[in-house]
C-alpha cells in the first residue's frame, strides 16, 4: 500500500527567511487585516502522483494536504510566532484548534503566537472546504508535523550555534535548551539561522508523546477570536470596508431556473443614493454554484440598494418549476414511496422474510426543505485593479470560489485572490459561492470599482440551496418475541447531485452512505430502496445532511417497534445494534465510507453500543418522571464519530412542549480541543431542536413561502433545552483515528425529542417540524 | 445632516431621515460590530443601546435617535456591567461564530443593569429576541448568571 506520505517533495526548493516574511497589509482606511504577502513558491505543490490506488481521507481532497512548515509558519526576530489557518472559522473553533496543534508541537508559547487566514489557494496549502466535519480529522497530522518540523529546525540552528550534537538540545515554551551547559536561545534569536536550514524529512520528524502535550486535548487554550469577536472587532464578510466602495443588493427570480423579462429602473434611480441599475443574466442548468441573475442595485449604501431594490417593476418569467408546491411534492413522495424502488441494499430475503413474520409494522417519516441560515447571510466584497480581481468573504470553500470567479471573470485563476473573513455560520450555505461570483461580476461592470454585495435575511431564505425534502418509509417483520427479522426501508429525496447533473433523480453514494444503507443492525433481512425523487429546487449540503431524515426515520421507528413489542426503547435499540463487531461498510454497500478508509474506519458497533449505554446511564434512564414528561433516547453514526442522544421531554396540558435537559454521548476518537468539542455538540443539540420543532422551508408556485425569522422560526434562548449535557468518551490513545465534530451531534436530535415526547404522550411524531402537532387548544 | 450621540461623541451623517440607525452605524460610521441578521427587529443582531435601552438599530430611523446616548458593542467595554459580561463571556467560551455575541452582549448587559439578579424568566423575557443559530443559549444564560453571582459576592 502506498504510504500515506509519499508526496512530491518541494522542501528543499524554497528557503525563504521566515522572520523576515511579512503577513500584514493593511488597508489605512479600514483596518481590515490581511493575510497577503507571502512570497510565492515557485513550483506547485502538486496533487499526488497518479495512481489506479483508492485514496482516502486528505489524499482523497482535492490538492490534499501540505505540511512544509515554511507555508504555516513563521517565526519573527522578537520571537513572534505567525501561525496560518488554511480552513475556515465558522463556529467550529478552527482558528483556534489548528494554530495550537502547530504551537503544542513547535514548543510556542500560546502567548505569542498569531493566526493568519489563508487566502484561497490549495495548491499552497492543500484544501481548504471546510466541511464534512474534517478540518480537524484530515488536519491534525500534517500540522503536527509543521510545528514539529519548525522545532526541529530551530533545535539543528541552536545546536549549530551551540556546536553540540542535535540530540542534545531540548525545547521548551518558545526556547532552546542545552540542559547539559545551561545555555538557552529563544525562538526569535534563533528565527533567522533556522529559516536558512534545509526542511526536515518529514520520515524523520519526532512527534510528541501524548504525555508531552501541552495544549492538545487540555483545553487549556481560550478561543482565538473570543476577545474580537465580542467586542464587534471580529471581521466578518458583511464587514468588509474598502475606499470608494459601493454597496449592492440583487432582486433575483422568486422561482430557481426563472428570469427577469424585463424591468423599469426609473423610480430605483430616484431613490437617494442609488448608482445604477445593473442586469445581471442567469445561467442555464446546471445550477451548479452559479449567480440566479436578476436585477442589481448598486447604492452608496446598504439602505439605498434595499430602497431601490423595493422600487424596482421587474416582470419575471417563472420558468420550468413555476409550479413547485410543497403540499403536493409531499404526495408524490408518498406515491413514490409505497412503490418497490432501486435497490441500493440488500441482505438476505426481505419479502420472505416480511411474509413469515409474526408482525408486520410500517411507518412513513416526513421532513420537510429546511434554510441553513448562518445568522451572518451570504455577503462578499470584490474590486477589480489592473486584471486582478480581489475577493473578501465568508466562504467555506475560498479555492472553488477562486476557480469560479476566474471562470466567470474570464481571468487567469492567478489574478484572482480570494480573502476568507470570519463566518457569521455557515452550515454548509457558504460552500456555494454564488454570492462571491455576484459580487465580482458586479465589481467589474462598475469597471473594477470596490462593490459590498449583502444577501438580506428574505434573500438567504429565497435562494439558498436547500436541505432536501424526504419521505422515509420503513416496514419491519417482527418474530414472535418482536424482534425484526425483516427491514425494508424507502428513502425518496431530491438529490444534491440534481443541484450539478439536473437529470439526477436518485441519491448518490455519499447521501444513502449517510446512515441509510450503513445501518449496522443485526437484522438477517435487510433491504434498503431509494425510488425517484426530481428536485425543483436547488438542493445542497445543511450541517450533517442526509444523516437527518436518515437517522430520524430509522431512530423513530426503532422506538415505534419496541412500542409495539412492548420493550424498552434502549434495550431494543441495543439489541438491533447487536454485539461489538467492526463492519466492513463496503459490506453494507457502502462504497463512500466518509471518504475514509474502510480499515482504518470500520463501523465498530461497539462504540455505537458504547455511546448508548453510556448515555443512558448519564441520563439515568429509566428514572421515574412527572406526568407530562418522558425520556427519548436515539444513536446515530455520522462523519465517523459515533453519537448517542437523550431527551427529557415536557408536554404541559395543552400540548405545549419544552426540553429540561438533554443528555449527549459521544465517541469522537482523540479530542484535540475537547472545550470545543463541548461547545459544538451544544450547538447541534440546539440546530436539531430547531429543525425538529419549527423548521421547514416551504414552496407555492415554485417559490420560498418563508421571508424571514418570523416565519421560518429558529430555536429561541425560551425554547431551548435548559440543560445539555455533554459526555465525551475518552479515547484510549492518540493512534485512534479522528471522527468528525462539527455535524455528527444533530442527527439524532429530532428522533430522541420525538421518542420523548413518545414516552410522555403516547403520540407519536412522524413528520417534522413538530410546530402545534401536540397542541390541544 | 443629522447629528447623532455616538459612544460619548458627536458624529454627523448626511442621510434621510429615515434610514435605519443600523446602516448609518454600519455604512457610514464604520461601526461594524453593531450586526444585521433580519433588518426586522427579529433577531437581535443589531442590539444598541438608546439611553440605555436596548434597541434594535435595524428598525430605528436615525430621526428617532437624534439626543438620545447610542451606545454601541464598541463601547460597552466602558460600562462596567457590560465589561463583566464580556469578561464572563470569555470565561465560559460563550461565542462560537460570534456573529451574533454583540448583539447579546448588549442584550445582557441592558438585563443585567435593570436587574442585576435576574430569574431564568428575567433571562428568558430579555434575551429570547437574541437569535443564536450556532445555539449559545445555555452558556449565555450561565455567563449571565456568572456576572450576577459576582455581583453578589462583590456587595457581600
Amino acid at each position: 500500500m502506498k504510504k500515506p506520505l509519499d508526496r512530491p517533495e518541494l522542501d528543499e526548493l524554497h528557503i525563504v527567511n521566515i522572520s523576515r516574511r511579512t503577513f500584514l497589509k493593511e488597508l489605512a482606511l479600514t483596518g481590515f487585516v490581511l493575510a497577503a504577502g507571502f512570497p510565492l513558491l515557485s513550483k506547485a505543490d502538486e496533487t499526488a502522483p497518479h495512481t489506479d490506488e483508492a485514496k482516502y481521507g486528505a489524499d482523497a481532497m482535492p490538492h490534499g494536504w501540505v505540511d512544509n512548515p515554511l507555508v504555516f509558519v513563521a517565526i519573527a526576530d522578537d520571537g513572534a510566532v505567525t501561525i496560518v489557518c488554511h480552513r475556515s472559522e465558522m463556529g467550529q473553533g478552527i482558528r483556534t484548534s489548528l494554530p495550537m496543534v502547530v504551537a503544542d508541537e513547535l514548543e510556542a508559547d500560546w502567548q505569542r503566537v498569531r493566526v493568519e487566514q489563508a487566502p484561497g489557494d490549495e495548491v499552497r496549502y492543500g484544501n481548504q472546504d471546510t466541511d464534512g466535519s474534517r478540518s480537524m480529522r484530515h488536519f491534525f497530522l500534517p500540522m503536527r508535523r509543521v510545528g514539529a518540523a519548525a522545532r526541529a529546525m530551530l533545535e539543528s540552528a541552536a545546536a549549530a550555534q551551540w556546536q553540540v550534537p542535535v540530540q542534545e538540545v531540548r525545547t521548551e515554551q518558545h526556547q532552546v535548551r542545552h540542559p547539559a551547559t545551561g545555555r538557552t536561545l529563544g525562538y526569535g534569536q534563533l528565527a533567522q539561522a533556522a529559516a536558512k536550514l534545509p526542511v526536515p524529512d518529514r520520515d524523520s520528524l519526532r512527534l510528541k508523546k501524548p504525555s508531552e502535550f501541552r495544549y492538545i486535548s487540555k483545553g487549556r487554550v481560550g478561543l482565538y477570536d473570543g476577545q474580537d469577536m465580542i467586542k464587534g472587532q471580529g471581521q466578518y464578510g458583511i464587514d468588509v470596508r474598502l475606499e470608494g466602495m459601493l454597496y449592492a443588493v440583487i432582486a433575483r427570480p422568486p422561482v430557481y431556473g426563472g428570469k427577469a423579462l424585463s424591468y423599469d429602473a426609473g423610480e430605483a434611480l430616484k431613490v437617494p443614493g442609488v448608482v445604477r441599475v445593473i442586469e445581471l443574466k442567469g445561467s442555464p442548468p446546471p445550477a451548479d454554484y452559479n449567480p440566479l441573475g436578476g436585477i442589481a442595485v448598486i447604492a452608496r449604501n446598504t439602505w439605498a440598494a434595499i430602497q431601490g431594490r423595493e422600487a424596482l417593476k421587474i416582470e419575471w418569467d417563472k420558468g420550468p418549476h413555476g409550479s413547485y408546491d410543497s403540499a403536493a411534492y409531499r404526495a408524490e413522495l408518498e406515491a413514490a414511496a409505497r412503490q418497490p424502488g432501486k435497490v441500493v441494499r440488500n441482505s438476505g430475503d426481505v419479502d420472505a422474510a416480511l411474509q413469515g413474520a409474526a408482525k408486520r409494522v410500517s411507518a412513513e417519516y416526513y421532513l420537510p426543505h429546511l434554510a441553513q441560515a448562518p445568522m451572518e447571510p451570504p455577503a462578499a466584497t470584490a474590486r477589480i485593479v489592473n486584471g486582478q480581481c480581489e475577493v473578501w468573504s465568508c466562504t467555506q470553500a475560498p479555492q472553488v470560489s477562486r476557480e469560479r470567479v476566474a471562470k466567470w471573470l474570464k481571468l487567469p485563476e492567478d489574478k484572482v485572490t480570494v480573502y476568507v473573513t470570519l463566518l457569521g455560520g455557515g452550515f454548509g450555505r457558504k460552500s456555494k459561492p454564488d454570492y462571491i461570483i455576484e459580487a465580482a461580476l458586479l465589481s467589474q461592470a462598475m469597471d473594477g470599482q470596490p462593490v459590498k454585495l449583502t444577501w438580506t435575511r428574505e434573500d438567504d431564505l429565497h435562494h439558498s440551496y436547500f436541505h432536501t425534502v424526504s419521505v422515509e418509509r420503513l416496514e419491519a417483520g417482527l418474530d414472535a418475541r418482536g424482534k425484526p427479522v425483516a427491514w425494508l426501508h424507502r428513502t425518496v429525496a431530491p438529490t444534491i447531485s440534481s443541484t450539478f447533473a439536473p437529470d439526477s433523480k436518485h441519491q448518490m453514494t455519499a447521501e444513502l452512505g449517510m446512515g441509510v444503507i450503513n445501518v449496522p443492525f443485526a437484522i438477517p433481512n435487510l433491504r434498503v430502496e431509494n425510488p425517484e425523487a426530481e428536485a425543483h429546487t436547488r438542493i445542497g449540503w445543511f450541517r450533517s445532511v442526509s444523516n437527518i431524515p436518515h437517522a430520524f426515520a430509522i431512530q423513530s421507528f426503532v422506538a415505534e417497534l419496541a412500542a409495539e413489542a412492548g420493550l424498552d426503547p434502549k434495550d431494543y435499540l441495543l439489541d438491533l445494534i447487536g454485539p461489538p463487531r467492526r463492519i466492513d461498510p463496503r459490506t453494507l454497500e457502502d462504497t463512500w465510507n466518509q471518504g475514509e478508509s474502510p480499515e482504518v474506519y470500520p463501523v465498530d458497533t461497539g462504540r455505537l453500543r458504547r455511546v448508548t449505554e453510556t448515555v443512558a446511564r448519564e441520563a439515568g434512564w429509566g428514572r421515574t418522571l412527572p406526568k407530562g414528561r418522558g425520556l427519548g433516547i436515539a444513536a446515530h453514526y455520522s462523519f465517523v464519530t459515533y453519537v448517542a442522544v437523550v431527551v427529557e421531554a415536557a408536554v404541559g396540558e395543552d400540548g405545549s412542549l419544552s426540553i429540561p435537559r438533554v443528555d449527549v454521548a459521544v465517541d469522537c476518537g482523540p479530542q484535540v480541543n475537547p472545550e470545543r468539542i463541548r461547545s459544538q455538540i451544544e450547538g447541534a443539540c440546539i440546530m436539531g431542536v430547531s429543525l425538529a420543532t419549527l423548521g421547514e422551508i416551504s414552496f407555492k408556485d415554485g417559490a420560498v413561502v418563508q421571508d424571514n425569522f418570523h416565519t421560518y422560526e429558529l430555536t429561541r434562548m425560551d425554547d431551548a433545552p435548559r440543560e445539555i449535557r455533554v459526555h465525551l468518551l475518552p479515547a484510549t490513545d492518540f493512534d485512534t483515528p479522528l471522527g468528525g465534530v462539527g455535524e455528527p451531534g444533530v442527527p439524532p436530535i429530532a428522533p430522541a425529542l420525538c421518542n420523548a415526547i413518545f414516552a410522555a404522550t403516547g403520540q407519536r411524531i412522524r413528520q417534522l417540524p413538530i410546530r402545534d402537532q401536540l397542541r390541544k387548544d | 445632516m443629522t447629528t447623532l450621540n455616538i459612544n460619548g461623541k458627536p458624529h454627523q451623517v448626511d442621510l434621510p431621515a429615515d434610514t435605519p440607525l443600523l446602516w448609518a452605524l454600519r455604512d457610514h460610521l464604520g461601526l461594524t460590530g453593531t450586526k444585521f441578521g433580519c433588518g426586522m427587529a427579529l433577531c437581535g443582531a443589531c442590539t444598541v443601546h438608546l439611553d440605555g435601552e436596548p434597541t434594535r438599530a435595524c428598525v430605528t430611523p436615525i430621526s428617532a435617535a437624534i439626543d438620545k446616548k447610542i451606545v454601541t458593542i464598541e463601547a460597552i467595554d466602558q460600562d462596567a456591567t457590560g465589561k463583566k459580561v464580556q469578561e464572563a463571556w470569555l470565561a465560559l467560551g460563550v461565542p462560537q461564530c460570534g456573529y451574533c455575541q454583540p448583539g447579546q452582549v448588549m442584550a445582557a448587559t441592558a438585563l443585567l443593569k435593570q436587574k442585576p439578579q435576574p430569574t431564568d424568566a428575567d433571562i428568558d423575557a430579555a434575551m429570547s429576541g437574541n437569535i443564536c443559530r450556532c445555539g449559545t443559549y445555555p452558556r449565555i444564560r450561565a455567563a449571565i448568571k456568572q456576572v450576577a453571582g459576582l455581583k453578589k459576592e462583590t456587595k457581600s
